[in-house]
């Protein structure tokens, strides 16, 4: 979520209270995109071309920060074959806030900010010419001092990245790197550590994970110099792209359209714009269109990874386990640009808990790194390694159950939460029950073998929303949803319509809408799509069900109000309306265009019920005593989903979260050299979890209905990599005997914790 | 780039010592391809040496020897029935390298001649006692495969000079060989660090045994001292520590994004401990 | 600019004829030569797999053989995994079993496991993961992925 659409949610009341069961949703069947998936037929970001198309490539700094002095192109543009150059000059001027912040990471002005930064591109005749090119462009750059560490961009002399960024919430006294500040909670916490029996306080850092999605960003762009112009791109929300595109460029937004492909992994990650204003400034430039693909070291030196984090924690409790106050410093390095999300790890640090008195405090630093971008459950994760580790320490100091104490503290429903409102029906203890209950949690360990026990909240999003649902004459529906299918969504979203209309799923086509056939949709971020998209066809459904119950009673010549629908037919809705036959619905659509025309249902709106969601994660680790190598050998994931709409999937976001967490706890981290560079640029040394790394990933659905969703839907995609992080840094704990406090628990990282016998 | 694909080994000394420029030589492509993409080396000349006849042959010589052709797959090193047999210590550190993908294609003359001190095949062609054919301009010469590599991405071959084969001594007896790695993932990594062993036993006492060290300075290092600690020794206790010792003192290691000099000092000598025993474990048991 | 070189290959049983530059790779050659993009460029560094085809018979990654180098090859890429309309065993129970969320790294993971059934019909779980080391996918945390491919194994074994 991009921190102005966060909307603390207001709770609902759309759960259908009548529903007893469903016909549809819960169900398991095949998707509907799966053929073209298995065949290699589905057109991802990079597989589109076009008549006449052109080749990009981007020139990127190789300084952490310098000043750009002068860029020469006349080399490259003598190559043969080489038809357009573009640097700063060919984009829009005078923008302000998130457009101009936007525009600086996409292509530098006066600055390069960031090794890897992007600071001119060139459009060829084929790849390898505009690769030739790229080494032909000169750029003299005056090295300018750098900083990559949080803590130490928040020192007092640390090189300033950009002294106009500080909003007003920052306090007197900060280096200019420290950006935004944020503070909240409620009660009063230093007399609730006065009333603490214990009181324990530590520091974590967390360093900078990428996304790791498969696919590289891509996208094929054309652009006329009439302002009208075609984007073909890889994105978790095209309508982003459309304005963000339109701005940088001087378009008018709806002279853009924009069409998101087959998505290969997003996680956050492509959320934003990177290189598909350069491809539309090179085909403007060119006159033709433009395919620009990222290689992975691109993908890794110049987008989002997530921030770097630095973190204090004090909790105090009662013998008996009780938290008596919490409080939390948050220190995240978000890159060369404002924007970490710092107020989300503040918020969601202690949000599982019911607490008399909270208190969290964020900095959101900049430094010369890539721009952060969302990374599932932005800012939630690292917050919770710190918070879930104090938890662990105190119970193993105090000898008490991990899972007891957190029932004991549980926020339950109506609980005030650490972030503000009060708690609607939530989950926390049904997945905290749910763990206890697993044989998971009660099966031995062998030797050298720990176990970690953490638990998670992630807010979920709603979003504006617009969904269109057409019936064909045979009977059939097409629904055009706006939220990117990033997992499977077309199912879900297949499914809630067929629970509704009462038609089989295989009859229903679900179609990603460009941005010249629907209205505005937010990005499909948020845990949101299932959630608010399904939400929004649900509501279109019943939309066209309205108008098929209609033509029922104007054909039966009885009131509206006398019809209702029922397994896929009008049927009068009690023995006073009429004797008639179920009308079922292929019957009316057959009719339609001479009963009054084609029967449609549509949805706008920006649902605000999303409904929080809890989860917790039981990890068994073992730890080699003589190289510090970990092995995960058993994990179990607990969440809640409100209502599985296609449990199957549900499951596979649980493991995905799950490994991604393995990743980011064991072996990932953005590695800089003195210089400033990025050293792992490739996949060899920026290592995510492979297959041979993993256990099978035991996931445990936990539904609480979500009161805000007509089915009791509850965002899924994001908290399952909140508890990861602590359950893992517990486990090889409890199994090395002695705390890890710094991610990623490399194994250097761990021998030296051994070796210092107590905390590292 | 000019690609070319003799049909001799004569040829592709011949088109070698007449280019100009950065030449190549492509076998299974898995470090020249990489340079090329991220262009850190475009070569003006490669030769595919594939089309040579017999390069991707295995073959036991009849003194027990056995010649590797220079464009040998690892997957085909690995489905072999008896060179790993003889040499599963040699066939494990090629094995290592890389994914099934990479297996298909990756081959040890490449591995040796990418002169990387973490390549994985390396130390255990150094334990083994294998040695290089080299021809060139002026004829064939025998190299021990240590002596190839002399600082990183740099090897003693000169311009046209090549590998045609590589040669593994005859097992014999009551002897085996085995190589470890330390690595944070469990594949898809490069080594931390890399140990070879390969020893031959008298009824329970080690009479002969080279140990190689990879990873941890900037060639691989055949250790003396290593062999010195367990020859004459039964592998026990007070050897395996005295080993681990030698192994650590060898180390000239440095920090980088893979691991640090401390930690490659003190693995060194775990991983020199574990692969010693699974040597000296093989020398006894059924493979001979 | 370099001059191109002609090649001849079989893909998928058909014969095949291109001009490429030797600076192309495999993958260039079958996504923007033969429009057959159902092999994906991850990394371009053999790391990911998501470009995994087979080379007379043997999986690689085809961003780390030159297009040049296919003179004379069989190639088979996930494009010919089908037969017609009919999906190969373990198309269908990559689609049962949900083992793909975004899709991007399963033509690669689909070819690797092809070749490993071929070779090994009866493999264990630790051997599936291993063989499948080089295939990363992001999304699944593999668990149902590698259902898929014992699952397939088991159903081929019973019907052979």
């Amino acid at each position: 979520m991009a921190l102005d659409e966060y909307k603390p949610q207001s709770g609902g009341a759309e759960l259908d209270g009548e529903r007893k069961s469903f016909d549809y949703v819960g169900t398991r069947p095949e998707r509907p995109d799966g053929l073209d998936k298995v065949t290699g037929r589905a057109k991802f970001g990079a597989d589109a071309h076009a008549p006449g198309m052109l080749f990009g490539a981007v020139v990127r700094s190789p300084h952490a920060h310098a000043r750009i002095l002068r860029i020469d192109t006349s080399k490259a543009e003598a190559l043969d074959g080489v038809k357009a150059i573009v640097t700063r000059a060919d984009f829009a001027t005078g923008l302000t806030g998130e457009f101009a912040n936007v525009l600086e990471n996409v292509m530098a002005g006066e600055k390069a900010l960031y090794d890897g930064h992007a600071v001119a591109a060139v459009a060829a005749t084929s790849a390898l010419a505009a690769r030739d090119a790229v080494k032909l462009i000169e750029v003299e750059y005056e090295v300018l001092p750098h900083v990559t560490d949080v803590d130490a961009a928040m020192a007092p002399d640390a090189p300033v990245i950009n002294d106009s960024y500080a909003d007003a919430s920052v306090p007197e006294g900060f280096n200019a790197n420290v950006v935004r500040y944020h503070e909240s909670g409620h009660g009063d916490v230093e007399a609730g550590f006065a009333e603490a029996d214990m009181v324990f306080e530590d520091t974590f850092k967390t360093e900078a994970t990428h996304q790791g999605y498969i696919e590289p960003h891509a996208c094929l762009g054309s652009l006329g110099n009439d302002g009208k112009g075609e984007l073909w791109c890889c994105t978790q929300g095209h309508w982003y792209a459309q304005k963000y595109c339109a701005a940088l460029l001087g378009l008018e937004t709806s002279q853009l359209r924009v069409t998101a492909s087959e998505i290969g992994g997003g996680f956050g990650g492509k959320t934003t714009v990177f290189i598909e204003p350069v491809a539309l400034a090179l085909s403007r430039k060119a006159n033709r269109p433009v395919k620009l693909v990222m290689s992975r070291s691109e993908v890794l030196r110049a987008t989002g990874p997530t921030s770097s984090a630095s973190m204090d924690i004090k909790i105090g409790f009662k013998t008996d386990g009780t938290i008596t106050a919490a409080e939390g410093t948050f220190r995240l390095q978000g890159g060369a640009f404002p924007g970490a999300p710092m107020e989300f790890s503040a918020m969601c640090a202690f949000a599982c808990y019911d607490l008399k008195n909270v208190r969290q405090v964020g900095y959101d630093v900049v430094a010369n790194r890539p721009k952060q971008a969302a990374y599932r459950a932005p800012g939630a994760p690292m917050a919770a390694f710190a918070v879930e580790s104090v938890i662990d320490m105190a119970c193993n100091k105090m000898g008490l159950d991990p899972i007891e104490v957190r029932l004991k503290n549980a926020a339950r429903d109506g609980s005030k939460a650490s972030y503000g409102p009060r708690f609607d029906q939530i989950g926390m203890v049904a997945t905290l029950e749910a763990a206890k209950a697993h044989p998971h949690y009660a099966a031995p360990l062998e030797p050298g073998q720990g176990r970690g026990v953490a638990s998670g909240f992630w807010f979920n999003h709603g979003g504006e929303t617009s969904v269109s649902l057409a019936l064909s004459e045979d009977g059939t529906a097409q629904v055009s949803v706006g939220t990117p299918d990033i997992g499977g969504s077309r199912a879900s979203m297949a499914l809630m319509a067929a629970e509704v209309l009462g038609i089989p799923y295989e009859n229903i086509r679900v179609t990603i809408a460009d941005t010249a056939t629907l209205g505005y949709n937010d990005v499909s971020h948020g845990s949101r799509v299932t959630y608010a998209s399904g939400l929004a066809t649900i509501k279109a459904a019943r939309a066209a069900v309205e108008k098929l119950c209609q033509r029922a009673a104007a054909k039966w010549g009885i009131p509206e109000d006398a019809v209702k629908w029922e397994n896929g037919c009008a049927v009068p809705s009690g023995p006073n309306a009429g004797d008639f036959d179920p009308m079922p619905l292929a019957d009316i659509t057959a009719t339609m265009g001479q009963t009054g025309g084609p029967i449609s249902g549509h949805f706008e709106a920006t649902p605000e019920g999303a409904g929080v969601s809890f989860g917790t994660h039981i990890v068994d680790a073992e730890v080699d005593p003589e190289t510090g190598a970990t092995k995960i050998v058993r994990y179990t994931v607990v969440q809640d989903a409100g209502k599985a709409v296609h449990p199957t999937y549900v499951e596979g976001q649980y493991q995905g979260g799950a490994a991604q967490g393995i990743g980011w706890a064991l072996n990932e981290e953005y590695i800089y050299g003195e210089d400033g560079r990025l050293q792992n640029t490739v996949f060899l040394d920026y290592r995510i979890p492979v297959a041979s790394d993993l256990p099978m990933i035991d996931a445990v659905i936990v539904e609480v209905p979500n009161p805000g969703h007509p089915f009791g839907v509850r965002g899924v995609g994001e908290t399952g990599i909140v508890p990861p992080l602590a359950a893992i840094a517990n486990a090889v704990s409890n199994a090395a005997g002695v705390r890890l406090k710094s991610l990623p628990m490399s194994p250097p990282k761990i021998l030296e914790a051994l070796e210092a016998g107590g905390d590292a | 780039m000019d690609y070319h694909t003799p049909a001799s080994f004569d040829e592709a000394v011949s088109l070698a010592t007449s280019a100009s420029g950065i030449t190549r030589f492509l076998a299974g492509g898995t470090d020249v391809l990489v340079q090329l993409r991220a262009d850190i080396v475009t070569p003006d000349t490669l030769i595919d040496i594939k089309h040579i006849p017999g390069v991707r042959d295995i073959t036991q010589n009849a003194d027990g020897s056995w010649t590797i052709g220079v464009a040998a797959p690892g997957a085909e090193m690995s489905e072999h029935p008896q060179l790993g047999q003889d040499w599963p210590g040699v066939v494990e550190g090629m094995d290592l390298i890389g994914s099934t993908q990479v297996q298909g294609r990756a081959t040890l003359v490449g591995n040796l001649c990418n002169a990387s001190p973490a390549a994985d095949s390396v130390p255990a062609m150094v334990a083994a006692g294998a040695t290089v054919t080299v021809t060139g301009p002026d004829g064939t010469r025998t190299v021990a495969v240590e002596d190839i590599p002399t600082a990183p991405g740099r090897t003693s071959l000169a311009k046209g000079e090549m590998i045609s084969a590589v040669n593994l001594p005859a097992r014999g007896e009551n002897a085996g060989d085995a190589y470890l790695r330390f690595i944070p993932r469990t594949e898809m990594d490069i080594a931390v660090v890399g140990c070879g062993v390969n020893l031959r036993l008298d009824g329970d006492t080690i009479v002969e045994a080279r140990v190689s060290l990879g990873a941890v300075a900037p060639t691989v290092l055949l250790v003396q001292e290593c062999a010195d600690a367990i020859i004459g020794t039964t592998l026990d206790e007070a050897a395996l520590d005295k080993l681990a010792e030698a192994a650590s003192a060898a180390c000239n290691p440095i920090t980088d994004k893979r691991g640090t000099i401390k930690f490659r000092t003190h693995v060194a000598g775990v991983l020199a401990k574990r692969t010693a025993q699974i040597a000296y474990d093989r020398a006894k048991g059924a493979s001979k | 600019m370099t001059r191109k070189t002609h090649v001849t290959a079989t893909v998928n049983g058909d014969t095949v004829e291109y001009l490429c530059d030797p600076r192309e790779t495999l993958l260039d050659v079958l996504r923007d030569r033969l429009n057959l993009t159902g092999a994906k460029e991850g990394c371009g560094t053999g790391d990911c797999g998501a470009c995994s085809v087979t080379l007379d018979g043997r999986l690689v990654c085809s961003c780390l053989v030159l297009g040049v180098e296919a003179e004379g090859k069989q190639i088979e890429t996930v494009e010919g995994l089908s037969d017609g309309d009919i999906l190969h065993p373990l198309q269908q129970k990559f689609i049962e079993h949900a083992a793909l969320q975004c899709g991007v790294c399963t033509p690669g993971v689909l070819v690797a496991a092809k070749s490993l059934l071929e070779k090994n019909p009866d493999p264990t779980e630790t051997e599936v993961r291993y063989w499948l080391a080089g295939n990363l996918c992001r999304c699944t945390g593999y668990d149902k992925i590698i259902r898929a491919v014992m699952d397939t194994a088991a159903d081929l074994r019973e019907a052979s």
